[in-house]
């Protein structure tokens, strides 16, 4: 945190401890709410009003997986943003093509993981090009570099029409990620006292917990290795971390590699679980960005709350207001500027 | 309109002077296009160009006077042309209240002012780069909820057969009347918008822009100047909203897209945001790429050219055509081209 360089930087965390312990009082309260919810069984009139508990839980479980998705993208984008100051508006299309590039190679090859890897690993590479070819020719030009990438979306979505063409792909998983889980909750009690549990696709469970493996692996990556270290030194002051004579260029090039790769892997994970098709790319782009405006930009854990608050109000609003989803979704951007501006992990600025 | 064009403000100068040779000459040319040209290229070029431009215009009143530079401007004017159609009346049997043009249009106008309004007031919550994301997002979020909703949009096909008024005699649908249409509004657009950058609100506007900690110490309320120059942009927004729904006949979430959100903001970019001309000379070079390299490239990879050329204005000349002719003319970049440097 640079006090010379930003005057208004100051953290937040200062606001005393009675408030935050009254938001942990809160959250502990919607805690055990959400936890009778999902796991006691439903009254009637509880029935009436929220349709079923199975369409009830059903929307709340795609929520959270659909959140990791969100997570995996948006951390790559939120990551870029806080070190380079650079709005990747062509961060979509790197989710497009990674998932693309995984169809291909699943398809040749047969193996999903090798497609999984092969999303991560060219969409690393080619983040590194655009990098170092493309934005550290515009470095400090924050709206140009925002232009160029506007740029490269629109030149990049136009090729992978022209090679893709129109259709829509479904990546296939392989067979030992196919079936569904039996979760142990009750979604309903027969009249001839038999518990109806519900069942979960195994593949967006999966999903989930690379999500988390990542979002934890990520993080770790950020506090406890020295890569880690200077990317959040920074994100926190860039001149002050070139000028102790690390190679910025070097930290750039990693971070622009992992976030670049990550929504390749996104791209392939998410293909699998739900299609491939042209404008999937403006999609997971909004995602992003409204992820990471509510969560705050250059935060990882900010990342993962916008992502579970977006992927849950999407897969609510879609079960219980269908054709007015999408304002739920924004409801809680427009909430989040008003209240904090800068995002619920932000830093002022 | 001699008023409105005072450039040069200097007194002893006669409206002709201050007016300025290019002005002239290019109201001139404007004036008497339709004489030499087709209906196609008096409304596909013609038109088309002077609407792009317009609502280039008003992005650009928003990024170079006020540093803002939104993606939302298709959308206001999306809103004017649905309220169009909402209001007035169309053949989708949704909704559809008839109201006469000149009911009609105010209101749209209105309606597209105060969501403009709204998007800046939610936006100038944060500063520089994070205005591009978030007019993105409320753009995007936009085109989505109009493409769910059928209560209020009429879901993906939107609204058809929307009529331009007939009044005095004329159908303003009409090639001609409708070029005359679209040059008078885009003349008084442009006159405006050049007149207001010198207005006490335009200057004020250009120093927020340029320092807004100094102009907040000073007493200035820097929230409000931006909202009001939001409000502005959107009457222009939705005055090319209004005539792109007369046009087209139709509105539907495609015309409010990601992808004619992000052509606007190539327009503006290509013609250059330091003056108000730029916008309209990148309309008429981004219209007339749509058009003919269709001939060259085809109309498949038609995006990938003109993002090709988008990306070489960005890499070559920041400000745009204008800033190209600047550079190449250094002696003739009049300082009237560089306002609040």
């Amino acid at each position: 945190m640079s006090l010379l360089d930003q005057p208004s930087s100051s953290s937040l965390s200062g606001g005393g401890t009675t408030r935050g312990q009254a938001w942990g009082l809160v959250g502990l309260l919607a805690a055990a709410v959400m936890a009778w919810l999902v796991f006691a069984v439903w009254p009637d009139w509880l029935n009436a009003i929220l349709i079923s508990k199975k369409a009830f839980v059903s929307a709340i479980l795609n929520g959270i997986t659909l959140a990791g998705l969100y997570f995996l993208v948006a951390s790559g984008f939120t990551l870029i943003f806080g070190l380079m100051r650079n709005v990747n508006l062509a961060h979509g299309s790197l989710y497009l093509l990674g998932a693309y590039i995984g169809y291909e190679v699943t398809n040749r090859t047969g193996y999903w993981l090798l497609g999984v890897a092969a999303g991560f690993a060219v969409l690393a590479i080619v983040g590194v090009v655009m990098q170092v070819f493309v934005f550290r020719r515009l470095e400090g030009d924050d709206l140009r570099q925002t232009l160029v990438s506007i740029g490269i979306s629109i030149v990049a979505a136009d090729l992978m029409l022209a090679v893709w063409a129109g259709g829509t792909y479904q990546i296939a998983t392989p067979e030992w990620l196919d079936g569904a889980l039996t979760l142990p909750i009750i979604t309903a009690v027969r009249s001839n006292g038999v518990s109806v549990f519900l069942t979960y696709p195994l593949y967006r469970v999966v999903v989930l917990a690379a999500a988390i493996v990542i979002g934890v692996g990520l993080w770790l990556m950020l506090h406890k290795t020295r890569v880690g270290m200077m990317i959040r030194a920074g994100v926190d002051d860039r001149a002050m971390l070139q000028a102790s004579g690390v190679n910025v260029h070097a930290v750039f090039a990693i971070v622009f590699a992992v976030g670049a790769g990550l929504a390749g892997f996104a791209g392939v994970v998410g293909g699998s679980a739900l299609s491939v098709a042209p404008g999937e790319d403006v999609r997971y782009l909004l995602a992003s960005l409204v992820v990471v405006i509510v969560g705050g930009m250059g935060s990882i854990t900010g990342a993962a709350i916008g992502a579970l608050l977006i992927g849950l109000a999407e897969q609510i609003g879609l079960v219980y207001f269908p054709t007015y989803g999408i304002v739920l979704t924004f409801v809680i951007m427009v909430v989040t500027l008003a209240v904090r501006p800068q995002g619920i992990m932000g830093k002022a600025r | 309109m001699s008023l409105a064009i005072a450039t040069n403000v200097t007194p002893q100068q006669n409206w002709l002077e201050r007016l300025g040779a290019g002005h002239i000459i290019l109201a001139v040319a404007l004036v008497l296009y339709p004489l030499v040209a087709s209906d196609f290229f008096l409304t596909q070029i013609g038109g088309y160009s002077l609407i792009f431009g317009m609502l280039g215009l008003s992005l650009m009143l928003l990024a170079g006077y006020g540093g803002m530079v939104s993606l939302a401007q298709i959308t206001v004017a999306g809103i004017a042309a649905y309220a169009i159609a909402i209001l007035g009346s169309n053949n989708s049997n949704v909704l559809g209240f008839g109201w006469p043009w000149w009911l009609a249009v105010p209101f749209a106008l209105l309606s597209a002012a105060l969501a403009s309004a709204l998007i800046g007031w939610i936006s100038v919550r944060t500063e520089g780069i994070y205005t591009i994301m978030i007019t993105l997002a409320i753009a995007t979020a936009t085109y989505y909820f109009a493409q769910q909703n059928y209560a209020i949009f009429n879901g993906h096909s939107g609204y058809a057969g929307i009529r331009a008024p007939a009044f005095w005699g004329i159908g303003w649908r009409d090639a001609r009347p409708f070029y005359y249409l679209c040059l008078g509004l885009a003349v008084l657009s442009y006159a405006a918008v050049l007149y207001g950058s010198r207005s006490t609100f335009g200057m004020t506007l250009q120093a927020i822009r340029d320092n807004p900690r100094r102009m907040r110490a000073l007493g200035y309320h820097v929230t409000a100047h931006k909202v009001f120059a939001w409000a502005l942009a959107g009457i222009i927004a939705g005055l090319a909203g209004v005539l792109l729904v007369w046009f087209n006949g139709r509105v539907s979430p495609g015309t409010i897209g990601v992808d004619a959100a992000i052509d606007v903001l190539i327009i503006a970019v290509i013609g250059g945001l330091r003056h108000p001309i730029g916008p309209f000379l990148g309309a008429v070079v981004v219209v007339l790429m749509q058009t003919f390299a269709i001939d060259i490239v085809g109309a498949e990879r038609f995006n990938t050219l003109i993002g090709m050329v988008f990306l070489v204005i960005v890499f070559v000349s920041p400000d745009g055509i204008l800033g190209l002719w600047g550079r190449i003319k250094p002696h003739l970049a009049q300082e009237s081209l560089r306002p609040g440097q």
